[in-house]
């Protein structure tokens, strides 16, 4: 030992998406140390917006420049920083699809109009509720830019969660993608009070489940020796029967990362902390951490821990069904509608379950519907129909700010047939009706699932999908067949930010639906998971 | 041994769409131009919004007619025109091509949609007139005419399927359009979550069908199943089944039709009467291929269709709402034509035949229940009628035509049709084919009460309705299906309907009959006269009360209440599905935070500082949470190392 340093070897080229969206996260983080207080806004939404631009770019850039991999399954792409990430074609896509919401999710954050001016994250979080220090930041018009930088960590962590090739930098991705979020959400303006104990609750549980990751992966690594997913998938197949190490391990670490995408039973955050958020925290979590969370999982198990299916797929099946039932059978009571999106977003993780435990392995030609393919596809369409439900939701205001109770929502297809027209059609689409980009991922991960043969699953999925249609439905039988109430909302005029969102997913859901085609090949020509 | 029965449907077999043909597309693109056109125009265009409407399915109407001119004019082996439009989605070797096939069995439909479509726009335009939103209706009218064009020219199951729920929202938005009423909201929902059931067994079968064989096109099904298991072949047989009840309102999933009725009336009359709830015995016939491998499901589809249509029947003679009592016809009709697609090959052509003649004299006798009711001030009580036959002297009698065709008096078109598949059944088995005389003689029970209290009698108006008759616009529609009910069963001329159709469903065959088929037309006749008879005696001699008797028998009383259809599901579906949730929510709340947060409690020990001040419900999340990361650990060994 000569203390002899090994420079490891890092493909700047082929990270360089994760670079750059970190890039700008810590130049917003000076941004806000040495700016003005009266540009911080204008700096920060430029930083924002032209970093995911640009990391948008790369990651095109890296996808366009992959190169197939050859052996007996189709798949592209490179193991690189010394194992630490793996950018393949299911990474590159997430990364894109990441970017593209969060991006979407910057416009929303980025809305002043709507509360005369600022921004709808708390003047000044440290101040407590009610205290004439949160009067003295409401008079000054202060407020928190802090948000974006905040943001554009969550997408680099997440981008890092779903390219993780190491157990080890899986779970430093998620706290990474955690902690700011834990911080947005308690930064709404309104119900602040709310808002603080939805954080409290998502950082303790959140931490409790991390706790139960790590120490999954303290089990596995006792068992494999090894944090390294592919070392791990070794020393999976080349034992004959699971041990008890391996099986608790696998467990665990399923349970942290069933919590990140609200199954139950590990759910019972995410009504909570989806009704206490700043909405446009909310629809940014319900879209982007639903999707970093499923990439993790997919390639945990799929990658990590494929030889031991046979061992897992019966929880997976559990899960997957208690998730559907609960989600949707429990959303039918809901009286506010940002719990009863929260729900309905538990169904949906239910749903793209299904497609997980369906036919993984693709053929040498990529033929063939696979697991993976058909859940990339159900997550972007679901990541852009919920922000755009949940920016319809910022839209429907009364004095005290939004007004969530679906009680108020009555008649409001008479006093805004646009608005509502847009929010029916996301309901239609998380309904799965035809035509609607919601029914071609329902329609892929199911034919996926039951390609598997995991056919009794898909009759409960098509099943629950039938009770969820019934409290969408009633939404908006609500919104168009029921008069206004005397003190019906008042729909607040969005500045062209948050019109764009809601026109981008209204567009994104009918494309998807009619012509999925190009999204499909895309998902279809990521192939399969490099290990 | 009939061709059919040893084996093997037809195989979908069509040629590229070239020349006039490639004009295929316009007969959808047309109507769907016009829902765009007036669900985006704005006022101006809501102003012009009925011409806009009636003008585009005409328009398709006459391509749609130039086309089937044209397929008259080609060969048998021709007769299967297909368009391909785009893909629509492609994941490997699984693709899905939006295209139509024009071939005998959708080109008839086609015809139908826009022939009948085109006359129910014309009525509307006088119905609705007074209607601020009447340009929305029409526009509602074109994307049900343009969905159902859909269903009906779809090559692929997966399209027909996307026209299947376009019809369902476009008939969900029209049963509701009066959504002031609170039973027509409530009317609308029912309606769409009862065929969200039946859509279950359609998206089942297709899925089941890419499955088997990677396609879900009519040409690769139809080619595939001859090697199919029979477990698939009666799988897909009874989930198409499935789907085919809930939108033809048959039994089991027949609740929703008669709330239905909560329309406007040219609603019911174009899609809960001729078009849409016959699309179920569109989607059996046109599964010839599948139904041909799988005898089981054509047994429960003649069962479904037997039940249904003395389920309809009872409840036709029941019910003093005039729409409500056409609407029990329409099930029980409908549950005619199932019967003669569940027979097979022998059965398909009078299905299909008598779908037709029923889509005439049924929108005939709606459209003509409109008029009445636009007499008696908007007034559905048939108590309320009486003596209208001088007062509506053209409803009147096109009405007639319609009940006379209904019953199946002989030379009317339902005559012919009915009498076909009354003897398919008889020659299919002895219990179907009673089944179905009894039927006709009660159908000529009710529809005689219906006339009776309509328009003979004594005047029981109310004291403020001055009954004239309507406006020609309303008129002239109705006489151009008066006709068709008198006439429309030429088409069996020389067997026509039958060749006609055997491109697509196969021959006929023959089949053997007990008695000579002249025997059985007089023994059909008779049984509809008794039936006549009958109801001539109780509501003709005697004066018709004015308001329901309530000391009736119990058939009476179950009968008006749909024979308990919606008790039933109450009681199967609605508490048991209601306690479900209560449950679940009490236990996601309550039990949670009760004995999971008691022990919490416990857990987090003395301080009780802490406790006061915490939510109370994180610490019973977390515990929850760490149950349920045990039950996982646990199961996971368990099931492993058990």
């Amino acid at each position: 030992m000569t203390g002899e340093f090994d420079v490891p070897k890092v493909e700047y080229a082929l990270v360089l998406p994760l670079l750059v969206v970190f890039a700008g996260a810590l130049i917003g983080v000076l941004i806000e140390a040495l700016a003005p207080r009266v540009w911080r806004y204008q700096a920060q939404v430029g930083v924002a917006v032209s970093t995911l631009f640009a990391g948008l770019a790369a990651t095109i850039q890296v996808g366009v420049g992959l190169e197939p991999l050859a052996g007996d399954v189709a798949a592209r792409g490179d193991v690189v920083v010394e194992g630490a990430l793996v950018v393949d074609g299911p990474s590159v896509f997430l990364w894109g699809v990441l970017l593209v919401l969060s991006l979407i999710s910057v416009l929303l954050f980025a809305e002043r109009r709507l509360e005369g001016g600022l921004t709808s994250f708390a003047g000044q979080a440290a101040a407590l509720p009610g205290t004439d220090a949160e009067r003295q930041a409401s008079t000054r018009r202060i407020e928190h830019t802090e948000v974006f930088p905040l943001l554009m960590f969550a997408i680099g962590g997440m981008m890092v969660f779903v390219a993780a090739g190491d157990l080890l930098i899986m779970f430093v991705a998620l706290e990474v993608l955690s902690l700011p979020l834990y911080l947005l959400c308690g930064l709404a303006r309104r119900r602040r009070l709310l808002s603080q104990e939805a954080a409290m609750k998502y950082f303790l549980l959140g931490a409790f489940s991390s706790a139960f990751f790590l120490y999954g992966i303290a089990l596995v690594y006792g068992y494999a020796g090894s944090f390294d997913l592919a070392a791990i998938d070794q020393a999976v197949s080349a034992s004959t029967a699971g041990t008890p190490l391996l099986l608790a391990g696998i467990a665990l670490i399923a349970v942290g990362l069933l919590f990140k995408i609200g199954a139950a039973p590990f759910h019972a955050w995410t009504p909570d902390v989806y009704q206490g958020a700043p909405t446009a925290v909310t629809g940014f979590m319900a879209a982007c951490t639903k999707i970093a969370a499923f990439g993790a999982l997919l390639r945990v198990f799929y990658v990590g821990f494929g030889g031991a299916s046979w061992d897992w797929r019966p929880l997976i099946w559990i899960v997957a069904i208690l998730t559907m039932v609960i989600g949707s059978l429990v959303a039918i009571t809901q009286s506010d509608i940002k719990r009863m999106l929260a729900y309905s977003s538990i169904a949906h993780s239910g749903f793209i379950l299904v497609g997980f435990v369906g036919l993984y392995a693709g053929s040498p030609a990529g033929e063939g519907l696979t697991s993976l393919s058909s859940v990339l596809f159900y997550l972007t369409t679901y990541g852009f129909s919920t922000l755009g439900a949940f920016a319809v939701v910022t839209l429907v205001r009364d004095a005290g700010g939004e007004t969530t109770h679906l009680a108020r929502w009555a008649g409001l297809g008479k006093t805004s047939p646009v608005l509502a027209g847009a929010f029916a059609f996301f309901l239609l689409a998380f309904a799965g009706i035809p035509l609607t980009s919601g029914f071609m991922g329902k329609w892929m991960v199911f034919a996926a699932a039951w390609a598997g043969g995991a056919w009794p699953l898909v009759i409960v999925a098509v099943l629950t999908s039938l009770v969820a249609a019934f409290f969408y439905v009633r939404v908006i039988v609500l919104m168009f067949f029921t008069e206004p109430g005397v003190d019906g909302p008042a729909v607040a005029v969005p500045s062209a930010l948050t019109s764009s969102v809601i026109a981008v997913a209204v567009a994104v859901t009918v494309l998807l639906g009619v012509v999925p085609g190009p999204v499909l090949d895309l998902a279809q020509q990521a192939g399969a998971f490099v290990r | 041994m009939l061709p059919a029965e040893a084996g093997g449907g037809v195989p979908v077999l069509p040629v590229e769409a070239e020349g006039l043909f490639s004009l295929l597309w316009l007969i959808v693109a047309l109507p769907a131009l016009g829902a765009v056109l007036l669900l985006l125009g704005g006022r101006a265009v809501n102003r012009l919004g009925h011409l806009v409407g009636t003008a585009m399915s005409a328009g398709s109407f006459v391509v749609a007619l130039v086309l089937f001119i044209g397929l008259l004019g080609r060969g048998e082996e021709e007769r299967q025109v297909q368009q391909q439009l785009w893909t629509w989605l492609e994941v490997g070797d699984y693709t899905v091509d939006m295209g139509l096939l024009f071939d005998p069995l959708s080109a008839v439909f086609v015809l139908l949609i826009t022939g009948v479509g085109s006359l129910i726009h014309l009525y509307s335009i006088g119905y609705m007139v007074h209607d601020e939103r009447r340009g929305r209706f029409f526009a509602y009218l074109n994307l049900f005419v343009a969905a159902m064009l859909v269903l009906v020219l779809a090559d692929d199951y997966l399209a027909v399927f996307l026209g299947w729920e376009g019809v369902g929202l476009a008939s969900y938005l029209l049963i509701g359009f009066w959504a002031h009423k609170q039973s027509a909201a409530v009317a609308a929902k029912k309606a769409f979550i009862v065929n969200r059931v039946g859509d279950l067994g359609m998206s089942l079968a297709v899925m089941a069908m890419v499955a088997t064989f990677s396609t879900s096109s009519f040409v690769g099904v139809s080619a595939g199943m001859p090697e199919a298991s029979s477990g698939i072949a009666t799988a897909l047989g009874l989930l198409l089944l499935l789907a085919a009840c809930g939108k033809s309102a048959q039994v089991p999933l027949q609740s929703w039709l008669l709330d239905a009725m909560e329309g406007p009336t040219p609603v019911s009359a174009l899609i809960h009467a001729a078009t849409m709830v016959t699309a179920g015995v569109y989607l059996v016939v046109r599964s010839n291929f599948i139904y041909a491998e799988a005898p089981v499901a054509q047994v429960a589809v003649m069962v479904v269709g037997l039940v249904t249509l003395l389920f309809g029947a009872v409840i036709g003679c029941a019910k003093d709402d005039i729409k409500k009592a056409l609407a029990g016809s329409t099930m029980s009709q409908i549950g005619y034509m199932m019967l003669a697609a569940g027979i097979g090959p022998a059965g398909y052509a009078f299905a299909i035949f008598h779908l037709l003649t029923h889509g005439f004299f049924k929108a005939n006798m709606f459209l003509g229940a409109g008029s009445v009711m636009h007499a008696m001030d908007d007034d559905v009580d048939m108590r309320h009628y009486g003596a209208l036959s001088r007062a509506l002297p053209i409803t009147f009698v096109t009405f007639a035509a319609g009940y006379l065709a209904i019953i199946g008096f002989p030379g009317f078109a339902g005559f012919w049709s009915k009498d076909k598949i009354i003897e398919a059944a008889f020659a299919e088995g002895w219990i179907f084919g009673v089944g179905a005389l009894l039927g006709a003689g009660v159908t000529a029970f009710y529809m005689t009460r219906v006339m009776l209290m309509t328009f003979f009698g004594d005047k029981r108006w109310r004291p403020e309705v001055h009954p004239h008759e309507s406006p020609s616009v309303i008129t002239v529609p109705l006489m151009v299906l008066g006709a068709l009910s008198v006439v429309g069963g030429v088409l069996l001329l020389g067997g026509w309907i039958t060749h006609w159709l055997e491109p697509v469903t196969g021959p006929e065959g023959e089949h053997e009959l007990f008695v000579s088929a002249l025997v059985l037309t007089a023994m059909v006749t008779l049984t509809v006269a008794i039936g006549v008879a009958v109801a001539w005696v109780v509501f003709g001699r005697q004066s018709v009360p004015d308001s329901a008797p309530q000391r009736v028998s119990w058939l009476t009383r179950a009968a008006r209440n749909d024979l308990y259809g919606d008790a039933f599901n109450e009681a199967v579906f609605m508490r048991p599905g209601q306690q479900l949730v209560r449950g679940l929510v009490y236990v996601d709340d309550k039990i949670i935070d009760a004995s999971v947060g008691g022990l919490a409690a416990l857990v987090s020990g003395s301080s009780g500082q802490v406790r006061r001040s915490q939510t109370g419900f994180v610490r019973s999340y977390a515990l929850t949470m760490l149950g349920g990361a045990l039950v996982a650990v646990v199961a996971t060994l368990a099931v492993t190392l058990a």
